[in-house]
């Protein structure tokens, strides 16, 4: 086999062979670590004698203390038991997540009344079983003290009855003069919300709905309208693409519909012998994002040049279509022909996206998925995405209106425009104007602090609602826990202004009863209906039933291009602004769990900083070694602000990115004062907000700042067979191409790993757990990080403890760039840093058959399981991180603190406060202070179903047990699994065999792409890998 | 002369004497030890025997096991020709069809809120009396029903007729008492004349004593063995003494450290004072209410569950509502208080415990862990709940692997390498993993 002579690096600094870095490369641990808080400056010496005996003296007595007596506990049961909680067993109910104008089915999972977990609806066919990390962690956002606990009037506390007689004397009055009264929203796809609104507007009269996006797609719904006559986000479907071309487009994380989008890519990235075929993926940006971290070929362009190149794409296309061509600025794009060329060859079944949102560009963009016939398969304007309403253009006449007091009365539904609006200030200052100022957000925020009245919502998990993410796709939310605080849901407030005494669930049942209910024939009974409905979460009498038909494009591309040429100016620097997966557009910012998880690309945590190619950085004299980096002055037009610099390969040349969702100021104790503000850097291009700038100017601003990131801790030392990889055509050719296979030298010749080994090997009877992660198929998102956080109580420790290298995540996900110069021609690396190529590979602990931990821990706290786990027992573990030195993979956690019930640590508000810990899983043990800890592969759900299994006295199936990573993967790129069941998923899609002979057990892999990293030691991990196929032509690869 | 020939018979006599005395002496220590030994034997016969057990031979398997389960479960509120708390249930089979009274037995509450005209109707008429639901098999529900069937053939005379029944199985239970109790008697003789026996032998050896005493002419080394005398002061300062008492001290003091720190945590015997003076006594042992009725969570979660006060209100809406203690209960349900019962078992929470595990999968009693609950008036920790005592069971009980098809491919593996029965250590019953996560 060929040997790979690619070279991979996690960071700029191990590229260029940094002697800091070398330095350190071999030390778990970068520098010493202080563990003597309370060593005061100048003193150089350890905890002196005296230290030593206070602190003994302290502990023992301790000790004796608490050995004394045992505490009372107390037991207290229900006074009237619900039918159906039992408590000790968890149950699940089908909901929505709705929040910040996101939509997702969701299965949550509750104990004794409380959500703990919050899982995908398989039923659900706009979110088809994903969830993102927001969802993920929405959880936790419940049980935030920051939420409002009763109705405020003016920032004090007041109830619903003086709150409902002022409004309301307010909007007589209002109505009484004839003044206006706005509803802001975001994208309101409820249709009872929209019917108790519709009532209300009736009352009142001169009501106006204005709907937003924070990451607004408008331009695209406008330019439908000026090419198809149809003014709607129509459905894509990437899963039928054989060729995708993505202008800016991150659509793996924020664009249209991220969650679905993101399974359907996956769909058409998976390869296996007997379909060695996937999609070809071309990606156009600034920033290197998620997205296109992912993509087969990146071209890197400054923001201003992506419309042309829209344009020159436009006219390939046209030429082979016969139509006409228009002026193009000439801008070079990398590998653009081919882009051209395999469009062109996959008429039909590919699909062109663009994520500026300039309607002008957009049609350009309908021009070419017209021309490809994209319009009967990829795209269905006859289904309308309903969570991205917003109208740029009214909105922007409200914010003028307001601004001259043409309105009397604002109501903000669940949004926060103050914040996540480009006009934000403007909205503030316009509020002075208006007589009446309402938000119904559920917990302080910008807005909030702006408005005089907030007449709070409840959390999407206490309320009853519907939605409607897609024209004839329904959804219910449930409650899964009362209410926690005297909040009303934001409908029944609309209703009770309109002197409507029904509750919401009256009021919804009725709206269902008059609509859904008439559209189904299956059930004569309404009852029954509601229950399947509420069973099943979804019901969707539309599934199918709007496929695509042909389109006539009537747009004007011409024009449409001369706009191009005229609005698109290219200057020395550019700001490009974008979300982060995490943090998104900030609604979750005061999220301690989405702040903790590391950025897809950037590995950063808690922080965002301007990202800046490295020859931008030389010109600034700016170098960052791990993290340790400078503020910078940035300014665009009249705004200033000091921001960190992020050196980012991959980063086109002469622009920078900004990422939004930061810089809050009144979201509560883990988002104040994280980051900056980019809101107010959102431009306009006419009447549509553009994620990017021209005319920036950077400064070296003053003084170091340090950004706490993951991302080049713990080297592999240059073991590079840890990421395996091919192209396409190479993996036809022969399966096994990109497969390192290590052979060790004896004195009988050259073996196996396998065939030298010192252990006596195991034998699973029971069960074999066994995990397949498919690199092809993971987009480094993080959901499955956000998801072993909520499932396994693992702490968040802040930024100081993320820069010392002690953050507790279980699972990570590495990412490598890599270039293809020559390991030794350093100048060659340094020139291909500008694009790399990115592999995401999670890593957990792989639960060796042969494990080195278990070997070195002197109190045997870390042990083989009879079901291939391996086991680690924190009650046992005396804390000599023996295990963690040993351990090659380097996926053992230490807790250097007690993070629990520590002010030190307040943000983790999951273990902080007694609100907070209601988020927390039960059934796993809250780690202390000292202890090892590490992925467990989920034990406490193999146990739970195999419990189950054996209550009803039958065997497992296959599909009952997963990981909580397992099953919050969107994409399907981690299979989980018991190797013991022929049948199952796992053992079918690597192919096992197993051999038992006498006591030890044998598993021959047969899928040529599975290889277990770091092979040559042979440790026989229980995780198996994917090889990383790129869909690129072998010659090419070196372009 | 004859002084000089008495002494030379006399000296013989006395060895004679000598020897006697000395073999009287062990004779009765060896005796004193036996005497002890039948003691503690009568001792432990006695408790023994207190746990006599009884039961009725019945020939017929199917209303047999349907009578233990009615009167296990049932008969808290049902009779079956009277009515308790609930209806009397005679022919019960001849007024509802069989697949109404199953599902009604499994959730009476999902068939009243079904809508269920009959069930609705019985509701009302029972002041809105929940009844508990039971996880039972249709088999089992069948068996049931055919006891029931049984007795409802038999007028209530006949139903009078079973104080009888047990008047015939308490002399039955007297006449094995009157079998252990000859056993008794012969021991009591026994020892009676074994006591007799050593007084006799310490007034031989006594009077022998005596006896050799007053002869002054005895050898030296006779005369130390009959005046041996124990001289505590000299064995106390000898040094192999002073050596092994330090030794045994140092031992002593070691072990009790060790054992006590052992114990740190470990609340065996813990019997706090509750907020309501409720007796098991008098629920489980004297009303004989299987413990599933009140602990409803026990076969299918982790926690066995306190019951909620809605269920004691089954009974007690009707039952005893003058008594003190349940107005307590009165009270809590009227002002919204639940209960705040002390919690008696406490595991720490690093240990994960699953009663459905134990009782719904393992098959076992509640008393192996909780000891005899229906006992005690006050209820104690029985257990140690220890990770020893948890282990220890672990290495010796056989999996309840029957009728059980998660554990058929286990057992067919285990079968092939060994002969023991498969004991839970043998499928990974000792992984750290199994408890602590």
């Amino acid at each position: 086999m060929e040997k790979t002579n690619k070279r991979y690096w996690k960071g700029i600094e191990e590229l260029k062979n940094d002697p800091e870095f070398v330095k350190h490369a071999d030390k778990e641990f970068a520098e010493y670590l202080p563990i003597n808080e309370s060593k005061r400056a100048g003193d150089n010496e350890g905890p002196s004698r005296r230290d030593f005996l206070k602190m003994m003296g302290f502990s023992v007595t301790a000790a004796a203390l608490a050995a004394c007596e045992a505490p009372v506990r107390k037991a207290i049961p229900y006074l009237n038991k619900p039918v159906d909680v039992d408590p000790g067993k968890a149950n699940y109910y089908a909901s929505s997540f709705l929040l910040g104008g996101d939509y997702a089915s969701v299965v949550v999972k509750t104990r004794e009344g409380r959500p703990i977990k919050l899982e995908g609806n398989k039923l659900s066919s706009f979110s088809q079983g994903g969830v993102s990390a927001q969802v993920e962690s929405s959880v936790l956002s419940l049980y935030d003290k920051q939420r409002f606990t009763a109705p405020q009037k003016g920032g004090q506390n007041t109830d619903w009855a003086t709150l409902d007689k002022e409004v309301m004397s307010k909007l007589k009055e209002i109505s009484a003069q004839g003044g206006k009264i706005a509803l802001v929203s975001h994208s309101l796809i409820s249709p009872s919300t929209n019917k108790a609104l519709a009532a209300f507007a009736e009352k009142y009269g001169n009501v106006e709905t204005f709907v937003y996006d924070p990451v607004s797609v408008s331009a695209i719904a406008q330019a439908n309208e000026w090419a198809f006559g149809t003014k709607v986000v129509p459905t894509y479907d990437f899963s039928k693409a054989d060729v995708i071309v993505s202008f800016d487009a991150d659509f793996l994380n924020n664009w249209v519909n991220p969650i679905a989008n993101a399974a359907q890519y996956a769909e058409t990235r998976k390869v296996t012998k007997e379909n060695p075929t996937m999609s070809r993926h071309y990606q156009v940006e600034a920033n290197l994002s998620m997205t296109g971290a992912n993509a087969d070929y990146r071209a890197a362009l400054k923001p201003s040049q992506i419309p042309a190149a829209i344009a020159n794409l436009y006219n390939a296309i046209a030429k082979q279509a016969g139509r006409p061509t228009v002026n193009a600025p000439a801008v070079k794009v990398s590998y653009f022909d081919s882009m051209a060329k395999d469009l062109w060859n996959a008429k039909g079944k590919s699909l062109v996206v663009a994520g500026v949102n300039d309607p002008y560009v957009q049609v350009m963009v309908n021009a070419i998925n017209d021309m490809l016939g994209n319009y009967t398969t990829t795209i269905n304007l006859n289904q309308p995405v309903l969570t991205r309403q917003g109208d740029e253009k009214a909105f922007n006449g409200f914010v003028k209106g307001l601004n001259s007091g043409a309105y009397a009365g604002v109501f903000f539904l669940n949004c926060n425009p103050v914040y996540d609006n480009p006009h934000g200030t403007a909205i503030k200052a316009g509020l002075k104007k208006a007589k009446l100022t309402v938000a119904t957000s559920d917990r302080k925020d910008e807005t909030t602090d702006a408005v005089t009245y907030v007449a709070p919502d409840h959390h999407f998990l206490e309320q009853w609602n519907d939605a409607e993410p897609t024209t004839g796709h329904f959804a219910l939310a449930q409650p899964t826990i009362s209410p926690l605080f005297a909040t009303r849901q934001m409908p029944e407030s609309f209703l009770a202004w309109t002197e409507n005494k029904t509750d919401y669930y009256t009021f919804l049942q009725n709206s269902w009863k008059a609509d859904q209910f008439e559209q189904q024939s299956k059930f004569i009974d309404f009852g029954m209906f509601w229950d399947q409905c509420l069973h099943d979460g979804v019901f969707e009498p539309a599934k199918g039933k709007n496929a695509a038909t042909a389109v006539e494009f009537v747009g004007k591309p011409d024009v449409c291009a001369a706009r191009i040429a005229k609005n698109y100016k290219s200057a020395d620097v550019e700001l490009s602004l974008y979300t982060k997966f995490g943090i998104g557009t900030g609604v979750q910012a005061n999220n301690p769990w989405l702040q903790e998880l590391p950025d897809a690309v950037t590995k950063a945590t808690w922080d965002n900083y301007l990202t800046v190619s490295q020859s931008m950085a030389k010109e600034l004299g700016i170098e960052m070694f791990e993290g340790d980096s400078q503020m910078v002055e940035l300014t665009i037009g009249n705004q200033t602000m000091e921001v960190p610099v992020m050196v980012q390969p991959g980063q086109a040349k002469g622009s920078v990115g900004l990422a939004l969702g930061y810089g809050r100021t009144a979201a509560g104790r883990v988002a104040d004062g994280v980051g900056v503000d980019a809101n107010p850097l959102v431009a306009m291009v006419g009447d549509y907000s553009n994620f990017y700038a021209g005319g920036v100017s950077i400064k070296a601003g003053r003084g170091k700042y340090r950004i706490a990131q993951t991302q080049t801790h713990q080297t592999y030392m240059g073991r590079h067979n840890v990421i395996q990889e091919t192209t396409l055509g190479e993996y036809q050719k022969n399966p096994s191409a990109g497969r390192v296979q290590p052979e060790i030298v004896t004195a009988e010749g050259k073996v196996k790993p396998k065939a030298v080994t010192l252990w006596n090997g195991h034998q699973y009877e029971n069960h074999h757990w066994m995990m397949a992660i498919d690199m092809n198929a993971c987009n480094g998102c993080g959901t499955c990080v956000v998801s072993c956080n909520v499932e396994n109580n693992v702490p968040v420790v802040g930024k100081e403890e993320v820069l010392m290298r002690r953050e507790m995540h279980w699972l990570r996900i590495d990412r490598y760039y890599s270039s293809d110069a020559d390991a030794g021609d350093l100048s060659g690396l340094e020139e291909a840093s500008d694009n790399p190529e990115v592999t995401f590979q999670p890593m957990m602990c792989q639960h060796c058959n042969n494990a080195p931990c278990e070997t070195v821990c002197p109190v045997a706290a870390t042990t083989h399981s009879s079901e291939g786990l391996n086991q680690m027992t924190y009650n046992r573990c005396i804390g000599t991180r023996y295990c963690a030195n040993n351990c090659p993979y380097k996926v053992r956690r230490f807790n250097w603190f007690k993070y629990h019930d520590n002010t030190q640590f307040d943000m983790n508000l999951s273990m902080s406060n007694d609100l907070g810990k209601m988020v927390l899983n039960p059934d796993v043990t809250v780690r202390s202070r000292g202890v090892m800890e590490k992925c467990s592969f989920c034990v406490q759900r193999i146990q739970g179903s195999k419990l189950e299994a054996k209550r009803e006295g039958r065997p497992l199936e296959d599909g009952e047990v997963t990981t909580a990573c397992a099953a919050s993967c969107s994409t399907g790129a981690i299979v989980f699994g018991d190797i013991n069941d022929p049948k199952s998923q796992i053992s079918q899609m690597l192919k096992l065999k197993k051999d038992r002979t006498d006591k030890v057990e044998t598993v021959e892999v047969g899928e040529e792409r599975a290889y277990a990293v770091l092979e040559e030691i042979n440790v026989l991990p229980n995780v198996y890998y994917m090889t990383k196929i790129r869909n690129k032509n072998s010659k090419e690869v070196k372009a | 002369m004859t002084n000089r020939g008495f002494f030379d018979s006399d000296h013989k006599t006395q060895c004679f004497l000598l020897i006697a005395m000395m073999l009287f002496k062990t004779f009765f220590s060896r005796l004193a030890l036996t005497l002890m030994l039948m003691v503690s034997l009568m001792a432990s016969s006695i408790a023994q025997d207190a746990s006599g057990g009884d039961g009725i031979p019945t020939d017929e398997a199917t209303i047999s096991a349907g009578q233990s389960l009615f009167e296990d479960n049932c008969t808290v509120c049902h009779a079956v020709h009277e009515v308790v708390v609930g209806p009397a249930l005679k022919d019960v089979h001849e007024r509802r069809p069989l697949d109404w009274i199953q599902s009604f037995i499994r959730n009476s509450q999902k068939v009243i809120q079904s809508g269920d005209e009959y069930a609705v109707k019985l509701y009302e008429e029972y002041n809105k009396t929940e009844m508990t639901s039971f996880d039972f098999s249709n088999e089992e529900i069948n068996s049931i029903l055919a006891y029931i069937k049984v007795e409802s053939g038999k007028t209530p005379v006949a139903a009078a007729e079973e104080p009888a029944a047990d008047g015939a199985s308490a002399t039955q239970a007297g006449a094995s008492e009157g079998v252990s109790d000859f056993v008794m008697y012969a021991l009591v003789i026994n020892l009676v004349i074994l006591v007799l026996i050593l007084i006799v032998l310490a007034m031989i050896v006594r009077v022998l004593t005596k006896y050799l005493e007053q002869k002054s002419d005895l050898d030296v080394e006779d005369q130390e063995i009959i005046s041996a005398r124990f001289s505590l002061a000299a064995l106390f300062k000898s040094k192999p003494m002073i050596a092994i008492m330090t030794i045994l001290f140092v031992a002593v003091i070691t072990k009790t450290v060790i054992d006590s720190l052992f114990h740190v945590g470990v609340q065996q015997g813990y019997a706090p004072v509750q907020p309501i003076a409720f007796s098991h006594e008098i629920h489980a042992g004297q009303y004989d209410i299987d413990c599933n009725y009140c602990h409803t969570g026990v076969t299918k979660s982790k926690n066995a569950n306190i019951p909620s006060a809605n269920i004691c209100m089954n009974c007690h809406s009707a039952i005893k509502t003058d008594s003190d203690e349940i107005a307590k209960i009165y009270a809590a349900v009227e002002n919204n208080q639940p209960i705040e019962w002390v919690r008696v078992h406490n595991l720490p929470d690093l240990a994960y415990f699953n009663h459905s595990q134990h009782v719904k999968v393992g098959g076992l009693e509640c008393q192996q862990c909780h000891g005899e609950v229906e006992t005690m008036e006050v209820v104690r920790q029985e257990a140690p709940l220890t990770m020893g005592w948890c282990i220890d069971c672990h290495r010796t009980t056989e999996v309840n692997s029957k009728g059980n098809a998660y554990y058929d491919k286990l057992v067919e593996l285990h079968a092939e390498h060994s002969k023991e029965p498969m004991r839970v250590e043998d499928i990974g019953g000792l992984e750290c993993s199994k408890c602590h996560y």
